[in-house]
Formats: structure tokens, C-alpha cells, sequence
């Protein structure tokens, strides 16, 4: 069996609809999104109405949380003064923009899903099991953490986003924490595309790979400008590189960037 | 969610202080161990700033330095229990003769953060952390306080010559490819705001640290600086926090070990009440919030970590 499983949308529509391409020309029989379709970029409805047509299941985002219910501000749990400066501007956009009727589709979406997978069984979330908007960064997760967070989630493979960056681990008790990346913006690694996670259960080495994705990046740029969001975002897009959201990433990943 | 707002909302006892942790305020669950303080060093320090929240200072022996032992034990016992990261602190924690190992140890089974006020990062313990840092799979962090962007400004709080020497420091890390987060208490030397706080990034940019990455600290009215500016006036009263603002506190995910046990916070430790245990298991409880100090965090959004 295969499935894919997509990160964070932060309304990269044109990325959507590629990664559901894709994911079937390589034999996906299920796609499931981790949460947060909207953020960052723009329209966010076009984003709800793909995943909503295809039939995707979902997770809860904290995103998809906020923007549902018409919270304050988005629960990203940034820290920092600029990244707050930006979140609030993204986030006032979004919730704007995101019509009345997919609302109560966003606010009834599950914390998490368990999927029974050939033997294994799996548990999505969007942050971490304990709490939705959890940051599990590769370098700030230390393995006995990983293992009580999988029995917390009763999984054999814990699978998560919200962070933005894809890694995974092979736990020593045979268990495994995949953090899918997202499609919404690309890994801080100079790189324009973005990242999704395929399972092939017949695979038993390396049941999980992180995919690569081109998509028509130029075009998105053009659309987030033309919808005056920052330009900030706009550089990311097109450079790779992370602008913003920066100061809640630990210090290997950030010396990993180039801001 | 905007924790400082909401907590507006607590209403102050009276200015009688009580002095026990146990006797009152506002109630904290203990969700979990995210964060687990280690007061490496004690309360000793190469410097004694004036606006210290735990007194620190050459002569200050209050707490005692912690042996290899003690921290390797407090380090089984937060990976036991699930922790995410550890913050090396004191006192200055680079005074402690065995720090290399200490560092080591830590990144064996958790993220670290060394709290540091730079002075005595020199080329040779420069080298050796920028390949420590490489080495690891953890994260290694080095927070590095300042107190302005200028000896004028530094000094007055820091004493005199530490901002050459902080500065330094910095400019070494940096050309050693490793990016400390600076922290910078916004005394009133007018580190509020954003231009100032863009002011500070520029100026930390210059050192040649390529990612500057600054972190503002609430000023704390207590330690040596209650005596500088009179503290706060009382604890907290008994009303419930609200739930966002509880959750969030360091005292929720965390707890502080030193020499002489388990407290609830590292502002806490010269506190004899805030002691909850001498081992973690012990100290992993629910707490009130009964002390003066905690309006650091309930009422200015003081968060200790990262």
C-alpha cells in the first residue's frame, strides 16, 4: 500500500494541486494533510476547496483551529517581536479572506487520526500528540522523548508537521517519528520546491521517503504580490530561504539557513 | 495568544507580603517536563551585576557547584522523564572546572543551552564549542547576556570593562560560524521597542555574527536588584490564572535542580520553600504561585527559555 502525507498548505494552492498530481501518478491510493491550509500565501479558500474535492483527511492545524473558530491570532507560538509582526499580518489576511462557509469545515477538523496501515499502525498529528502546536525540530527531540510521545499516541510511526522541515527517525524500539515537512514554503535550504512524505508499506528498510516537489513557484510569487502580502514571503518562495519565523528555529537548523 | 494582556486581568494581594511558596496564589498544574534547568555553577559568578535576580557573584556561595555526578544524575533522571532541553546555568557556568564534560553529557541526551555571560569564552573554549556544536545531533545553544549596545550602557549594569570583554566574546563565536542568542534586559537603558530592538540586531550583526538572534528579557525586581528598585508589591492573589497564560509558564513544563535539590524555577532557587524534592520525580507536582518573584512572569511575560 501507498500513501502520501502532506505538511503544512499555508495556502500554497499551486503546490496542493501538484503533490495530489503526484502523488497519484506514483500510486498514492491515499493522500492525508497534517494541518495548517492556510498561512503565507494567498486564497486561502482555493486551497480548502482542493482538499475538500479530493476527499483528503485531515488533521486539525492550529491554523485551521484559529481561522475556524475566528481566534485572536493564529497559535503559531512564535516568540519573537518580527516573527509575531508577521504572523499577524498573514494571519489578518487569511482569516479575512477565507470565506464564512469552510469555516465550520476548519473548526470540526480531528487533533489527530490513527490510520491502520498493512501492520503498521500510524497516528497523524499536526504538532505533536500533547499538544497541536508542539514544535518537533530533528536536533530538539531527544529519542526518550520521541518514544514517550509514541506511546502517548499508541503508534507504531507518529507522523507530524508544523515545523516546515522534513526528517525522520528510526526509534530504538522499532517505532519512527516522521515530520513530513510542508508544502506551503520550501526547507530553508536554498531549493524552490517543497517537500511531502510517501509510506510504501511493501518497502520494509525505508517505508517512509521525503519527495521533492517542482511546482510553478514564479507563479505563486506573482499571485502573493499581487494580493500585497510581504515581501518577505515573496523572497522565500522564490529564493528557498527562509525570512521570517526564524528566531523559534534551534540554533543548528538556523545555521543551516542563510538568515 | 497574548499572554502579557490576558494576564492583566490577575488581581494583586495586598502589599503584605507572604513569604511561603505553599500558603497561597494562583495554582499550576505540572503538565510535563519540557525544560530542565541545571544550576551548574551554584550562585558563583566572575561578575556581580546589579541587576542579578539571584545574587550572584565571586564570593557568593550561597549554592555550591554541582559535581559531575549530580548533574550527570539530574540528566538521567530528566531523560527519564521525557525532557526536551537543558539549560546550563549558575552563576556562570563556563567557572566550573569540568564544563566540557558537562556539555558533553547533556548533548547525549538532550538539546542544551549554556546561559553564559561570555567573559570567559576564550579562542581555546571557542574552538572547542564551535566543534562540540558540530559534533553533536543535538542542538548546542549559548545565550550570552548583554545590557546594551555600548560599555556606557553595559557597564553601568555589568560593571566596568565587561562590555569590551562580552563583545569580544562574541566577535569570536561568530568568526567560529557559531550564532549565540543574545540576550539583553530592557532596563532602563530604553531597549523597548521596535526600533530599538532593530538598533540591537543591527548592532549584534556587526560583531559578525551573520544570524544575529536576540532575545529582550523583562526586567526581574528581585535578587540584587530588589534592593535596587524595590521589588514588586506582593504575591499574587488566589483568582485562577487563565488557562493559556498557566500553560504557558516555565514552571508548567519545567523545573531547576541545583546542589541542594529540586526547585520550581531558576529564579527561585535561593528560596528554601520553593524546594519541592530532592529528585524530579518528587518535584513533578503541582504548584501555587506564592511568591513575589512569579508577578515576573504572571505580569511582565518573563519566560527564562529561548
Amino acid at each position: 500500500m501507498r500513501a502520501a502525507f502532506l505538511g503544512g498548505i499555508y495556502s500554497n494552492w499551486i503546490g496542493l494541486e501538484a503533490a495530489l498530481a503526484d502523488a497519484r501518478a506514483r500510486g498514492a491510493e491515499e493522500v492525508f494533510c497534517l494541518g495548517d491550509v492556510g498561512g503565507f500565501g494567498p486564497h486561502p479558500d482555493r486551497s480548502i476547496e482542493l482538499l475538500r474535492s479530493a476527499g483528503i483527511r485531515m488533521v486539525q492545524g492550529n491554523y485551521d483551529d484559529a481561522v475556524g473558530n475566528a481566534r485572536e491570532d493564529c497559535g503559531c507560538g512564535y516568540t519573537d517581536p518580527r516573527d509575531n509582526h508577521f504572523a499577524r499580518i498573514s494571519y489578518a489576511y487569511t482569516l479575512e479572506r477565507t470565506s464564512a462557509a469552510h469555516r465550520p469545515w476548519l473548526a470540526g477538523l480531528p487533533h489527530a487520526l490513527e490510520v491502520d496501515a498493512g501492520k503498521l499502525r500510524l497516528a497523524l498529528v499536526h504538532g505533536s500528540p500533547r499538544q497541536q502546536n508542539e514544535f518537533l525540530w530533528e536536533t530538539t527531540t531527544p529519542v526518550a522523548f520521541l518514544e514517550r510521545l509514541c506511546d502517548l499516541a499508541r503508534a507504531d510511526v507518529l507522523l507530524c508537521t508544523h515545523t516546515g522541515l522534513h526528517w525522520q527517525r528510526l526509534l530504538p524500539s522499532g517505532r519512527r517519528v516522521v515530520n513530513v515537512g510542508a508544502l506551503g514554503r520550501p526547507a530553508n535550504d536554498g531549493r524552490t520546491c517543497v517537500w511531502y512524505a510517501m509510506l510504501d508499506t511493501e518497502d520494509s528498510r525505508e517505508p517512509f521517503r521525503f519527495l521533492p516537489l517542482e511546482y510553478d513557484h514564479d507563479r505563486l510569487a506573482r499571485e502573493m504580490r499581487d494580493e500585497r502580502l510581504p515581501e518577505e514571503f515573496v523572497e522565500t518562495v522564490i529564493t528557498g530561504w527562509w525570512t521570517t519565523c526564524l528566531e523559534i528555529l534551534p540554533a543548528k537548523e538556523r545555521m543551516r539557513g542563510r538568515f | 495568544m497574548d499572554a502579557r494582556a490576558g494576564s492583566r486581568t490577575t488581581q494583586l494581594a495586598a502589599p503584605d507580603a507572604r513569604s511561603g511558596a505553599e500558603a497561597g496564589g494562583p495554582r499550576v498544574a505540572f503538565r510535563w517536563l519540557e525544560t530542565l534547568w541545571i544550576q551548574v555553577a551554584g550562585t558563583l559568578c566572575n561578575i556581580a551585576c546589579r541587576h542579578c535576580f539571584v545574587s550572584c557573584g565571586p564570593t557568593a556561595t550561597q549554592l555550591p557547584m554541582m559535581s559531575v555526578e549530580e548533574v550527570q544524575r539530574a540528566l538521567d533522571q530528566g531523560a527519564e522523564a521525557g525532557m526536551r532541553q537543558v539549560y546550563f546555568t549558575g552563576g556562570e557556568p563556563f567557572l566550573h572546572p569540568e564544563i566540557r564534560t558537562l556539555v558533553d553529557r547533556a548533548l547525549e541526551v538532550a538539546a542544551l543551552t549554556v546561559v553564559t555571560n561570555g567573559i570567559l569564552l576564550d579562542a581555546e573554549t571557542v574552538a572547542w564549542l564551535a566543534e562540540a556544536f558540530a559534533r553533536a545531533t543535538s542542538s548546542l545553544d549559548l545565550r550570552v547576556s548583554l545590557d546594551g549596545a555600548t560599555a556606557e550602557r553595559n557597564d553601568a549594569v555589568r560593571g566596568r570593562g565587561t562590555f569590551g570583554r562580552i563583545v569580544a566574546a562574541l566577535e569570536r563565536l561568530g568568526r567560529a560560524g557559531l550564532s549565540p542568542v543574545v540576550t539583553v534586559v530592557e532596563h532602563e537603558a530604553g531597549l523597548e521597542g521596535a526600533e530599538a530592538r532593530a538598533g540591537f540586531l543591527a548592532f549584534v550583526r556587526s560583531l559578525g555574527i551573520e544570524r544575529p538572534r536576540v532575545k529582550f528579557l523583562p526586567l526581574l525586581r528581585i535578587g540584587r536588584e530588589e534592593r535596587r528598585t524595590h521589588g514588586y508589591h506582593g504575591p499574587l492573589g488566589d483568582e485562577p490564572l487563565l488557562p493559556a497564560v498557566e500553560s504557558s509558564l516555565l514552571c508548567a513544563t519545567g523545573r531547576c535542580v541545583t546542589a541542594r535539590g529540586v526547585s520550581t524555577c531558576p529564579i527561585l532557587v535561593e528560596h528554601p520553600g520553593a524546594r519541592l524534592g530532592s529528585t524530579l520525580a518528587e518535584a513533578s507536582r503541582d504548584i501555587r504561585l506564592g511568591w513575589s518573584a512569579c508577578q515576573s512572569c504572571v505580569l511582565d511575560g518573563l519566560r527564562c527559555n529561548t
